[in-house]
C-alpha cells in the first residue's frame, strides 16, 4: 500500500496507540471526580497539558483540549465573534478557508456579522497589504489558515500577526491543522491569539485536538455544562486522546528536522516529473509552499477516474480535501486562486508524511504516468 | 533565528575567592543535571562561563531551564559563522532581523581575540554597521544607548555574534549553603520561603503535616506538586509527609479553645526540629510574615520558638502579602497553593486563637500533655517521598 492521502488523515503511530489503550485502562476515572483515582487521572491531564503547552512554547492554561481542527476553528471563529460582538460586528477571514473555518464564517453572517473574505493571488496567497485595507474600527477578528489544505500554500501568518499586534481589540486565529509539523510556527509573541491544531492529522488518533488560546483572551463556549478546560470546553475530557495526541505530537515536532528536508526532496521530484508531462499542470505554488502537498490536474481526465486507477495500484490520494471530496464541482481553493474552472474541477491532491519514503514516491510517479498513458489513449 | 551556543554567566560566585572553583562546580553539576533531557547538547565548563552547544535542540525551552537555576546572572545567545567579514554580515543581519518586536537602535562591538584577523575592531565594526543600515529600514546606530548592543567574538576558528540576553535568576548554586527543612503547608507563602532558601544555595527538604481523614488525597498531592515545582529551582526536593491527625485530635481534646493553634505550632515545631536532626539540616525554614495571622504575631514567635533552639528561618517575614504573591506567581506555585482543599491547620482551628499567647501560659498547658509519646508516634508514621521515584508518576511521564 502506497498511502499518500495524510492531509485527509495519517495512520496512527503504535506507540501512540499504546499509551491510548494504557490510559484508558490505567486513568479511567473521572478527573474530576473527589477520590484517589480521580486525582490521578486529573494528574495525568494536567502533565498532558503541561508537556503540550512546553512543545508548543506557550503556557499551561492556553491549552484547551478539542475533538479536532473542526471544533478548534469554530470554538475559535465563533467564540471569540460571540465574546467581542460588542465590540463591533466586523471581521476577516479569507477565500481558501477550509470548510470548517469558512462555513463557520457563514455562519457569522447569518448572526448579523459583516464577513470580508479576502481574495488570493494566483499561488494562493492572500496579501499582507489586503489585510491591512480591509481592517475597520469595528474589526474584532482575523482568521487565517496557514497552510492550506488543498495545494498547500503558506499564507504569511507570522507577518500579519506582527502587524496586529498594534490593534488591541482584533483578535487572530490561525488554523494551524496542517501546519503543525510542517511548517513551523511561533505562537508566544507573535500576534497570534487562538491557534487549532487536530491529532489525526500527526499520528494521533481521531477526535483529538487543542486549541491555542492566549491568556486574556474570552471566548463564548460552543457546549453548555460543566467547567472543564478552564469553562471553554465542557464535557468530561477524553484523557486517552489526550495523552495520545500529545505523545504524537512531542514525537513529530522532534522528528520533524529529520524529515522535512526529505519530504520538500520528494516533493520536488514529483514536480519535476509531472512539470515536464504536458498532459499535467501543478497547482501548488513553487514558493511559499509546504512540503507534503502536492495538487496537480490531469488535463481531460476526471479526478475521481484517476483516484480509482491508482486504487486499483495499491496507491492512495484524494480529490480537493477528503470533508469536500463527495459533494463534486470545482474547489472553491482553485478558483480562488483563478485556475479556470474545468481544471479546478479536476484536481486530485497528493499529501505525504513523515512515513513516506522515496521508493514509495518513485513508484508513484511511474504509475501515475503510465496510467495517464494508457487513459489517454483509451479517450483518443 | 537559529542559535548555535548558549553561553551561561555566573552571578555572585565570581566574588567568592576560595571557593569559586567549588561552586563553579557545584552549578556546573546542576545545569548538566537540568538539561539531561536535551540529548544533543554539549557543555563546556570555562573559567568565568559555562558554554551550551545547542547542536539544534530548541533554545527557548533550553533557555527557560537555566533562567531557573540559581547562581546564573546572565545567558547569552550566541551563533556561529566563519572568520570571514561576508559570514559575519550576513550572521549579524539575521540577528538583527530575528527582533520581531523591531528595534530602532543598535551599536557592533567587535573584540579580536584572534589577532590574525585581518581587520581591526573599529574596522569590523564599520563593515558590519554599515551593513545592517543599508539592509534594513528605520534602523539607526547609537553608541550611548542603543536598542542592543550586537557583541561580535573573532576567535581562533569561529566568530561569535551574540544576539539575545536573558536574564538569570541570580543567587548562589544548589548545595552551596547546607541543607534547610522548610515547613511546607500547601498555602501561598511557605513554597515561597522554600523558594527563596534555594536561592541562596540551601538543599532544601520539605515537612508537611497531614490529618486523614480530614485533610484528603488531593491535599496531599497539592503538596506533592509544589515541591516538584520547588525541585526545578534546585536539587531534588525530598518530601516527608508526618500523620498529624492524632496530635491534632488531643489538643482539641485537651487544650483551652483559644491556645489550640499556639500547642499545634510547638508540637509541629518539635516533630520539624528532629526530622532536621536526623536529616541533617541545620535550620528550619518557614513562610511565617510578621503579623500576616494570628500565629505570626512577635508574640505567637516568641511562645512557639521556645521549643527549639534551632535557627527557625523566616526568609518572608518583613515581606507584604502582595510582594510574597507577586513571587508566588512567578514561580508558579500560586495557581496550585490556591486549590481549593483544605489544609491539615484549618481543620479545627478556633474561631478566635489568641494572638498575645504566652510561654508561661503555654508551659502550664502542655505540663500533662504526653508531648514525647506523640511525637514519637508522628515521626513513626513519617513517610518519605522521593518525588521521582513515585511510579505513577514516572508511569505517566512515560507514556507521553
Ligand atoms: C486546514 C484544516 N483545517 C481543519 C480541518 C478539520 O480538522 P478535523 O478533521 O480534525 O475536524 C482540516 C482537516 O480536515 C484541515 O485540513
Amino acid at each position: 500500500m502506497i498511502y499518500l492521502d495524510n492531509s485527509a488523515t495519517t495512520k496512527p503511530l503504535p506507540e501512540v496507540l499504546d499509551t491510548f489503550r494504557i490510559v484508558s485502562e490505567k486513568f479511567f476515572a473521572n478527573p474530576s471526580s473527589l477520590h484517589n483515582l480521580g486525582s490521578l487521572s486529573e494528574e495525568m491531564l494536567k502533565k498532558s497539558r503541561h508537556q503540550a503547552a512546553q512543545l508548543l512554547g506557550v503556557k499551561d492554561d492556553e491549552i484547551i483540549f478539542t475533538s479536532g481542527g473542526t471544533e478548534g476553528n469554530n470554538l475559535a471563529v465563533k467564540g471569540a465573534a460571540f465574546a467581542y460582538r460588542s465590540r463591533g460586528k466586523h471581521v476577516i477571514t479569507t477565500r481558501v478557508e477550509h470548510a470548517s473555518g469558512y462555513n463557520a464564517f457563514k455562519q457569522l453572517e447569518n448572526e448579523g456579522f459583516d464577513v470580508t473574505y479576502l481574495p488570493v493571488a494566483k499561488d494562493g496567497r492572500v496579501s499582507v497589504q489586503d489585510v491591512k485595507e480591509a481592517i475597520r474600527e469595528d474589526t474584532i477578528l482575523v482568521s487565517i489558515i496557514h497552510v492550506n489544505n488543498e495545494v498547500g500554500t503558506i499564507q504569511p501568518v507570522q507577518e500579519i500577526g506582527r502587524y496586529l499586534q498594534s490593534f488591541n481589540k482584533i483578535l487572530f486565529h490561525v488554523d494551524h491543522v496542517q501546519g503543525i509539523g510542517k511548517v513551523p510556527l511561533k505562537l508566544s509573541g507573535s500576534g497570534i491569539d487562538l491557534c487549532s491544531i487536530s491529532g489525526h492529522k500527526f499520528h494521533s488518533p481521531k477526535g483529538t485536538g487543542l486549541l491555542y488560546v492566549r491568556r486574556g483572551v474570552n471566548l463564548s463556549p460552543l457546549f453548555s455544562g460543566g467547567s472543564q478546560e478552564l469553562n471553554r470546553r465542557a464535557g468530561t475530557e477524553n484523557l486517552p486522546g489526550i495523552a495520545a495526541m500529545v505523545k504524537a505530537l512531542r514525537i513529530t515536532l522532534e522528528e520533524s528536522r529529520q524529515h522535512l528536508g526529505r519530504l520538500q526532496d520528494l516533493q520536488n521530484k514529483m514536480r519535476d516529473a509531472f512539470n515536464t508531462n504536458e498532459h499535467m499542470v501543478v497547482h501548488t505554488p513553487d514558493c511559499h509552499a509546504a512540503p507534503h502537498i502536492l495538487n496537480l490536474t490531469v488535463k481531460g481526465i476526471k479526478s475521481e477516474v484517476l483516484v480509482h486507477a491508482l486504487e486499483e495500484e495499491d496507491i492512495y490520494v484524494s480529490t480537493k480535501s477528503a470533508c469536500s471530496s463527495k459533494e463534486g464541482g470545482a474547489s472553491r481553493v482553485l478558483l480562488a486562486m483563478g485556475v479556470p474552472e474545468d481544471e479546478a474541477a479536476q484536481a486530485i491532491r497528493v499529501s505525504l508524511s513523515y512515513q513516506t519514503t522515496e521508493a514509495e514516491i518513485m513508484t508513484f510517479i511511474d504509475t501515475l504516468n503510465k496510467k495517464v498513458t494508457q487513459l489517454k489513449s483509451i479517450m483518443r | 533565528m537559529i542559535y548555535d551556543y548558549l553561553i551561561v554567566r555566573f552571578g555572585e560566585l565570581t566574588l567568592k575567592g576560595k571557593n569559586r572553583s567549588k561552586f563553579i562546580d557545584r552549578l556546573y553539576l546542576t545545569v548538566k543535571e537540568k538539561l539531561k533531557p536535551f540529548k544533543q547538547l554539549k557543555l563546556k565548563k570555562h573559567f568565568d562561563d559555562i558554554e551550551v552547544q545547542l547542536n539544534g535542540e530548541p533554545m527557548q525551552q533550553v533557555t527557560d531551564v537555566l533562567t531557573k537555576i540559581f547562581g546564573i546572572q546572565t545567558i547569552r545567545a550566541a551563533i556561529k559563522v566563519e572568520n570571514n567579514i561576508e559570514s559575519m554580515k550576513k550572521g549579524a543581519l539575521d540577528i538583527i532581523e530575528s527582533y520581531e518586536d523591531g528595534i530602532k537602535t543598535f551599536k557592533i562591538s567587535a573584540k579580536r581575540k584572534n589577532k590574525r584577523f585581518p581587520m581591526g575592531s573599529d574596522e569590523i565594526n564599520r563593515s558590519l554597521g554599515a551593513h545592517i543600515l543599508t539592509n534594513t529600514e528605520n534602523i539607526k546606530v547609537d553608541v550611548h544607548n542603543p536598542d542592543i548592543n550586537l557583541r561580535v567574538e573573532v576567535m581562533e576558528h569561529e566568530t561569535r555574534i551574540y544576539g539575545k540576553d536573558f536574564k538569570g535568576a541570580g543567587g548562589l548554586p544548589a548545595g552551596s549553603s547546607g541543607k534547610v527543612l522548610l515547613m511546607l503547608s500547601g498555602g501561598i507563602d511557605s513554597p515561597v520561603a522554600g523558594y527563596l532558601m534555594q536561592k541562596r544555595g540551601a538543599i532544601v527538604e520539605a515537612v508537611h503535616f497531614h490529618s486523614p481523614p480530614y485533610t484528603n488525597e488531593r491535599a496531599r498531592q497539592k503538596v506533592i506538586d509544589l515541591t516538584e515545582k520547588l525541585s526545578s529551582f534546585g536539587s531534588q526536593v525530598k518530601l516527608h509527609i508526618v500523620p498529624f491527625t492524632n496530635i491534632q485530635l488531643q489538643i482539641r481534646d485537651k487544650m483551652p479553645d483559644n491556645y489550640r493553634m499556639t500547642m499545634m505550632r510547638r508540637m509541629m515545631l518539635r516533630i520539624a526540629e528532629k526530622l532536621a536532626e536526623k536529616r541533617g539540616a541545620l535550620a528550619i525554614a518557614t513562610g511565617e510574615s510578621l503579623g500576616q495571622v494570628a500565629s505570626q504575631t512577635l508574640e505567637s514567635m516568641n511562645t512557639i520558638n521556645e521549643v527549639t533552639n534551632l535557627p527557625v528561618l523566616r526568609p518572608l517575614l518583613t515581606m507584604d502579602k502582595v510582594e510574597i504573591i507577586d513571587i508566588a506567581q512567578k514561580i508558579d506555585t500560586y495557581d496550585i497553593s490556591i486549590r481549593p482543599y483544605e489544609d491539615c491547620c484549618t481543620l479545627f482551628l478556633p474561631s478566635a486563637p489568641k494572638t498575645k499567647p504566652n510561654r508561661e501560659h503555654a508551659n502550664k498547658f502542655e505540663a500533662e500533655f504526653p508531648i514525647d509519646a506523640l511525637i514519637q508516634e508522628a515521626l513513626d508514621g513519617v513517610e518519605t517521598i522521593d518525588i521521582r521515584e513515585q511510579s505513577d508518576k514516572t508511569l505517566m511521564d512515560e507514556l507521553l
